[in-house]
């Protein structure tokens, strides 16, 4: 993320939408990725981030063949919507829970990453596709 | 002009020609040192005989004979038809300096001192003894009140007595330009004070000759009291005022920049300079005047920039533009000199190294050569006669190998004014009988001391200068800028208040200390 992070202020970042299928995995449904970070943990440790001060919540491992991966989900995505929720104020449990509701089938998912913003750069469009995602709002 | 050759043993040197001997040293580097070993001074005359000190130790020239100092040199020239040369007149000034008779203004104000606290210590016992003397017969017998009274005023006195020489008898360690205020404001209380209680006993008892005899011991008791707080007075103001830190003393020589902060309470800009130059004594390195400036040939360089002169009578704007453009490629002309000065430093600095290190290989050897016998080996003796020398033998002895490494390295240091021969033999044998090791030994020399170890004693005193825009009885503030100045170099001393500091607490409970891990957890979803 381009901008330097500061809790509560708007971001504005390039994003992708990416829809998910749970699977059935035995007893519960499962989506194939990993996440890290969150507000109530370390975010220097955070191998993905590009501002040592981002808490959001960053997808840290991604199991091959999974729907995740099979959706377009690439590890160090920063996720910043969860099927209109805000991800970017979330303790690491309560993204956790949002991801993983038993009554939802599809997940769809607002993610970026740094690649993302520097293809707009380099494709000289003048209109960059931008979101603006408040904290705490359902969309 | 004189012409040194003239005056064997007898140097003069101009400050002017300074620059012009430092870009001969610079060229005549390897030069051999084969010199008599006479140093230059231009405030002080050296009749150099071995084994003495060559100079007094602050005024200092530098080392390297320079032939033709005339040529550089300026002639201060009166109107009148004695004309005296720059160095003629530091060397009268050196020369009285030298040669002044111990000054007897230096003990008019202790004297004087004495004096009044004298008459004051005797006053209260004229006062009991007078009575008694002329007019015995008529006294009343005063009993038990009155023998308290001469016990009390016997201690008293005492204690007046005591505390007066512990506090006030001191010799002073310098003459003040300006009146010392408290000093003077005190002595005047004092003299009014016993003049009044003169007055009025006079008045009171003499003249009526009063028989009332235990009164007049009162009065004298209440003579002593006031005296001592008098006293306590005079140690406030005296001693105990300018003990608390008020000021920050930036203390800067002017030569070398050598600079230190001293706190001091409230003083006047006079007893300031004194605590100042207390101080230079022993915490600033010792003044080398052959220490200073760059060789000549390195700032040489830049003053070869050419000048743009205008011979047009009227400067169009286009020939000012023309001449500020020339300047201006001169000026970006590429400039060397401190790449010169860079590698001379460091070549410099290398020799230095090089030197010491072979000096205190040959002291350490040296050393070895010698050992403290003890009682208990003189028994052994007789089978292998050694020589039993003293220390000054002893140091004799070793001193041979050193003295060349020795003296290579004090010139290279530029050290050697301050050390002669004879000098450094005393230490040597000072260091032999207190025991002491190679490095010990070379400490004197490895790094420049403070300006008292160099100094010969004598009663004479140094003579400074007080430099100040304001009254120098005037208490010490803010912004206050001071110089104290000798011949050849000045102290600048600038005074900032030390800051209000607010303090503020904050307790902390011993039991608030707690830690928690630093969460990283990685859930798959």
């Amino acid at each position: 993320m381009s901008q330097n992070f500061v809790p509560g202020q708007p971001v504005s970042v390039v994003t992708q939408r990416i829809e998910i299928q749970k699977l059935q995995h035995g007893d519960h449904l499962i989506l194939g990725f990993s996440i890290g970070g969150g507000i109530d943990q370390d975010p220097s440790q955070n191998p993905f981030s590009e501002d040592k001060a981002d808490k959001g919540i960053y997808v840290t491992r991604i199991s091959a063949g999974g729907p995740a991966d099979v959706a377009g989900l690439r590890m160090g995505d920063k996720i910043m919507q969860v099927n209109g929720w805000d991800m970017t104020m979330m303790t690491h449990d309560q993204a956790r829970k949002r991801l993983t509701k038993k009554k939802e089938n599809v997940v769809r998912l607002l993610v970026t990453r740094k690649s993302l913003e520097d293809a707009v750069k380099h494709s000289m469009c003048s209109y960059p596709k931008q979101i603006q995602a408040k904290p705490g709002f359902k969309d | 002009m004189d012409n040194e050759s003239q005056y064997s043993g007898y140097s003069y040197k101009s400050s002017h020609s300074r620059s012009s001997r430092k870009h001969r040293e610079r060229r005549d580097r390897h030069r051999s040192k084969s010199r008599d070993g006479s140093s230059r001074g231009d405030k002080s005359v050296t009749i150099h005989t071995p084994g003495e000190p060559l100079l007094d130790a602050e005024s200092t020239r530098g080392d390297d004979r320079d032939d033709n100092w005339g040529e550089t040199t300026t002639v201060v020239t009166g109107t009148s038809e004695h004309s005296i040369s720059n160095e003629d007149l530091t060397r009268l000034t050196k020369d009285l300096e030298e040669s002044t008779p111990l000054e007897c203004k230096r003990f008019v104000g202790p004297i004087l001192g004495g004096c009044l606290s004298f008459f004051a210590l005797v006053t209260p016992l004229a006062f009991l003894i007078l009575p008694q003397v002329l007019w015995r017969d008529v006294l009343e017998p005063c009993g038990t009140p009155c023998e308290g009274l001469y016990v009390s005023l016997a201690f008293k006195l005492l204690v007046l007595l005591i505390s007066s020489w512990a506090l006030f008898l001191r010799p002073p360690s310098a003459t003040l330009p300006r009146f010392f205020v408290f000093r003077c404001l005190l002595m005047v209380l004092v003299f009014l004070f016993v003049a009044s209680y003169w007055l009025f006993y006079g008045v009171r008892v003499l003249e009526p000759r009063e028989k009332d005899y235990r009164g007049i011991v009162e009065y004298a008791a209440s003579l002593v009291d006031a005296l001592l707080f008098i006293q306590y007075l005079a140690l406030v103001l005296l001693e105990v005022r300018h003990l608390q830190p008020a000021f920050c003393l930036k203390v800067v020589r002017s030569t070398d920049g050598t600079s230190k902060f001293y706190n001091v309470g409230h003083l006047s800009i006079q007893r300031a300079a004194v605590w100042v130059l207390d101080r230079y004594y022993s915490d600033f390195p010792v003044y080398n005047p052959a220490l200073l400036n760059l060789p000549k040939s390195i700032l040489s360089k830049k003053m070869t920039g050419f000048k743009v002169y205008s011979l047009d009578e009227n400067p169009t704007n286009n020939s000012t533009g023309q001449s500020r453009a020339m300047i201006a490629a001169a000026a970006r002309r590429r400039d060397n000199s401190h790449n010169e000065f860079y590698y001379e430093e460091a070549e410099m600095e290398r020799r230095v190294r090089k030197r010491k290190a072979r000096l205190v290989v040959a002291v350490e050897e040296a050393f070895t050569h010698i050992k403290r016998l003890h009682e208990e080996e003189v028994a052994s003796s007789p089978k292998h006669p050694r020589e039993v020398m003293d220390p000054r033998e002893a140091a004799q002895a070793i001193f041979a190998p050193m003295a060349r490494a020795m003296q290579k390295y004090l010139r290279t240091t530029r050290q050697q004014a301050f050390h002669s021969m004879e000098s450094i033999l005393t230490h040597l044998q000072f260091c032999i009988t207190h025991n002491m090791t190679p490095k010990a030994f070379l400490e004197r020399y490895l790094s420049p001391g403070p300006t008292m170890q160099y100094q010969q004693q004598n009663g004479r005193g140094r003579q400074w200068t007080l430099v100040s825009e304001e009254p120098v009885t005037s208490s010490l503030r803010q912004g206050l800028v001071f110089s104290l100045r000798r011949m050849d170099f000045s102290l600048v001393v600038t005074v900032t208040p030390l800051p209000f500091l607010r303090l503020q607490e904050e307790f902390i409970d011993p039991k608030s200390h707690k830690f928690v891990m630093r969460l990283q957890s990685e859930t798959s979803v």
